[in-house]
């Protein structure tokens, strides 16, 4: 797909295989496991649900700029994206490999609502696996990067992920986190979250909220070529996995509580991090929120 | 076993292990050296908070430089569910947590998880499911989420999901199932000193993540192995 193409695409809109296409360089795509090896969930039946025939992820290799990239694409209109066993098992393969073969990065385009009940216990078991493979491969100098602006968000063992990534860039509706409002709110009460409060969600969770707070490193605009360049910075730019690494982090994220632990909604959050018009957040558009984003200091770190 | 009993029987000399706000921290003579231990005791939701101050344990615990062994003992609930965790960016601080064992691992630390209790979701990925080797106490019972609940989300009725539970144990709550998954290791004895136990983890720490072939072996997670295999060794080869 060229880049007009790839100008037009909305992340939000496309699929997982669409997001491949487009991201990586024409044609470099290469799937491992494909749909038609016809690697299914060997659990759903039992449930009398549907399968895929990817089991709803897309794992290969392909090239961004000419550089070799491992891949993996979760599909969010299969059953949330959520992890099941043979769904968790082909990203955890896909990361242990990277550790052999060292590609340039390793790209996730995670798109989740987290552990698929149906296989509840193989799900969260490939995320705690998957985590480490994660930190094996950064720790050999493979940059992760996580993509996120999906349709399911990165909700449960998913926002852990995230939180385990290298680098991350999110766009608007990347929405991040590991309770989902639902459960908040079942488990909680509405008082608590009410979780049918659109703008409450995206305020709470969202890509805007994340990025303003340092919880993601670059905002895009909701396009394929907007997170491509944004992959291309984050992979340049990704920090060690190291003692030092992880010692900043602590201090980031204890700094964060200590300064806005008190905060009500995220806008209270926005005004102390110095933005001028924290109710005009919402619905700034790029241009005018990488301007904001550049007035808080909490937004750029190394701490991650 | 509760923490009491369990630190008595890994520690009967004594030792510097405290609980506070449901956060365990602190240290024993262990096996020559010591032995330090963090956890979640009570059935304690793991919140911002607290997943900081579990892993500043933990990385004081690596700058040490000593290479002690880190038990993480958990009973714990869920990851704390509210509206100021998430706002706070409780992702980050979990996976800090779990990125901190994951370092001392690597950092040549032993870790070893002693589930003795509840745990679930993001509080267990954060925790237990973040050591090298993860033992349990017989009565301990690990979830993602109960049954009435996967009810609720699946729309199936709870007396059919409990027959389903008795032969399928990649969905069901319990010890049991996250045994055959491979997601626990070993059970270990309540009778018998827990020390040796635990020193006889260590000296068999696996070398790779064997948790994918431990449930195909036991049959809880019959493919995830294979297909991890299948996907690195046609990446591998280009």
């Amino acid at each position: 797909m060229a880049g007009p193409d790839r100008d037009r695409l909305s992340w939000y809109e496309a699929s997982a295989r669409q997001r491949l296409d487009a991201l990586l360089d024409p044609g470099s795509f290469t799937e491992v496991l494909g749909p038609a090896e016809r690697r299914m969930s060997p659990h759903l039946p039992l449930f009398d649900l549907p399968r895929a025939f990817d089991d709803g992820i897309v794992v290969g290799s392909g090239s961004l700029d000419g550089k070799t990239m491992f891949v993996a694409a979760q599909e969010g209109r299969f059953m949330g994206g959520a992890f099941g066993e043979v769904h968790g098992a082909k990203l955890v393969g896909l990361l242990r490999a990277a550790l052999d073969v060292k590609p340039a990065a390793v790209l996730l385009l995670l798109d989740t609502g987290g552990v698929r009940l149906q296989e509840a216990n193989a799900g969260e078991t490939a995320i705690a696996e998957a985590m480490r493979a994660i930190v094996a491969a950064r720790a050999a100098g493979v940059p992760v990067v996580g993509l996120i602006g999906g349709r399911a968000g990165c909700f449960g063992g998913g926002g852990l992920i995230a939180g385990t990534c290298s680098r991350l860039a999110v766009s608007e509706g990347g929405r991040i986190s590991v309770s989902g409002p639902e459960v908040i709110e079942t488990n909680k009460g509405a008082e608590e979250f009410d979780s049918k409060d659109r703008a409450l969600v995206w305020r709470t969770m969202g890509g805007k909220h994340r990025r303003l707070i340092g919880g993601a490193d670059a905002f895009c605009a909701d396009t394929v070529s907007a997170f491509r360049e944004a992959a291309l910075r984050l992979i340049a730019d990704a920090p060690a996995f190291d003692l030092d690494t992880l010692t900043a982090e602590q201090a980031r994220l204890r700094a964060r509580i200590d300064r806005f632990g008190q905060c009500r909604d995220a806008t209270d959050i926005w005004a102390k991090l110095g933005v001028n018009d924290p109710d005009a957040v919402p619905a700034m558009d790029t241009g005018a929120f990488d301007e904001t984003v550049a007035q808080a200091r909490e937004a750029v770190h190394d701490a991650r | 076993m509760t923490l009491a009993e369990i630190l008595a029987s890994l520690f009967p000399e004594g030792h510097a292990v405290t609980v506070a706000d449901g956060l365990v921290a602190g240290e024993g003579p262990f096996e020559g050296g010591r032995l330090r231990v963090i956890g979640v005791d009570g059935d304690a939701p793991l919140g911002v908070e607290g997943a900081l101050t579990l892993a500043g344990h933990v990385l004081d615990a690596v700058r040490a430089g000593d290479k002690a062994p880190i038990l993480v003992a958990v009973d714990s609930d869920s990851q704390r569910m509210s509206r100021r965790d998430e706002l706070l960016g409780l992702n980050e601080c979990l996976a800090h947590l779990a990125k901190a064992l994951l370092l001392a691992d690597r950092r040549g630390h032993p870790t070893v998880g002693l589930l003795y209790g509840h745990s679930a979701a993001g509080a267990f990925i954060a925790t237990a499911l973040a050591t090298r080797v993860l033992a349990a106490l017989p009565g301990a019972n690990p979830s993602v989420m109960d049954l009435p609940s996967v009810a609720r989300v699946t729309k199936l009725p709870l007396e059919k999901l409990q027959e389903m539970a008795k032969s399928t144990p990649v969905f069901a709550p319990g010890l049991d199932n996250m045994l055959a998954t491979g997601a626990v290791h070993a059970v270990l004895d309540p009778e018998k000193p827990l020390g040796p136990q635990i020193r006889d983890l260590i000296a068999v720490l696996p070398e790779r993540d064997e948790r994918d072939r431990l449930g195909q072996e036991r049959g809880g997670r019959p493919v995830a192995e294979a297909i991890a295999k299948a996907v690195a060794d046609q990446i591998r080869a280009g």
